[in-house]
């Protein structure tokens, strides 16, 4: 990775945590209040988050040959089988039940809630189970 | 009380104005590298770097297992910035409980990766480029996760 693109990434992520914090979506009592129908807020952070990536996933591969600091665009087709259902019907119960996803797990911990370091662990473990049942 | 009030007791502003600052993030990402920028990814392909098996020694978890921990750390690096310059530097806490935090997690980091995305991953990546099958594992995990917060909140409150 060249240094530029690896600041670059640094950059979005940052941006990508900023966002994740000013939105208040490191606390987990928010997300659970959005969940049990107390505070609606998650709908305009997703909102807002998918209306800008939509646009320029849309856009940036028409205007540019390639990404600034790249070879070509990735794309990343997802697929509905019975993996994809049943993973994201467990995502959902331990979402559920911790408030926690991933993103906020991480980015919590640059906020001083080491509390979430919990969620980070049972995250991390979770997929290396996921990886050791794989075929 | 008016509809904004209960809708968002808290108000609204933060929520939208954080929101299309994920986006930008997650843009930017793309605009600059071409990489679609899930989250969910890091936490099997960092195994990579200790595990031998064939599952994590994959490609696509190798060639972006560098970048990926570059942009979990850049998640940190934001918070850091927010805490320190706008939150008056009083560290964040929840009072979830430690078991919640490990077991919800544990489904979080299972289910996201059997799935092969989470909130970012198949909500704001996949429903951003429009994807149905991104739509359905939304659907499926909201409703799944309704109600399990919902019975907890009843049950272990």
């Amino acid at each position: 990775m060249s240094a530029a693109r690896g600041l670059a990434t640094l950059a979005a992520g940052a941006l990508f945590g900023f966002g994740l914090s000013y939105s208040t979506m490191i606390r987990p009592e928010v997300v659970l209040s959005f969940l049990r129908f107390e505070d609606f807020g998650l709908m305009l952070v997703m909102g807002g988050a998918v209306v800008v990536v939509a646009l320029v996933y849309k856009l940036a591969p028409r205007m540019l040959a390639r990404p600034l600091l790249g070879d070509h665009f990735h794309t990343h087709p997802s697929a509905w089988n019975r993996d994809t259902a049943v993973g994201a019907a467990l995502f959902g119960v331990g979402w559920g039940l911790c408030g926690v996803c991933p993103g906020p797990a991480i980015a919590g911990l640059g906020a001083g809630n080491w509390d979430l370091l919990w969620a980070l662990a049972g995250i991390t473990l979770g997929a290396l189970v996921q990886g050791l049942r794989a075929k | 009380m008016n509809l904004s009030l209960s809708l968002f007791p808290l108000g609204w502003q933060h929520y939208l104005l954080g929101g299309l600052i994920i986006g930008l993030g997650t843009a930017l990402l793309f605009v600059l590298t071409g990489r679609i920028g899930g989250m969910s990814t890091v936490f099997s392909s960092t195994w990579s770097y200790v595990l031998r098996r064939p599952f994590f020694q994959q490609a696509r978890f190798v060639e972006s297992r560098g970048w990926r921990l570059v942009y979990a750390a850049g998640l940190i690096l934001g918070a850091l910035v927010w805490w320190l310059g706008f939150a008056g530097s009083k560290p964040e806490a929840t009072a979830v409980p430690v078991w919640q935090l490990l077991v919800g997690g544990f489904f979080v980091g299972y289910g996201a990766r059997l799935g092969n995305g989470c909130t970012s991953g198949h909500g704001i990546c996949g429903l951003g480029s429009l994807q149905v099958p991104s739509l359905m594992a939304v659907l499926t995990f909201m409703a799944t996760a309704f109600l399990t917060a919902n019975l907890a909140a009843r049950w272990l409150a």
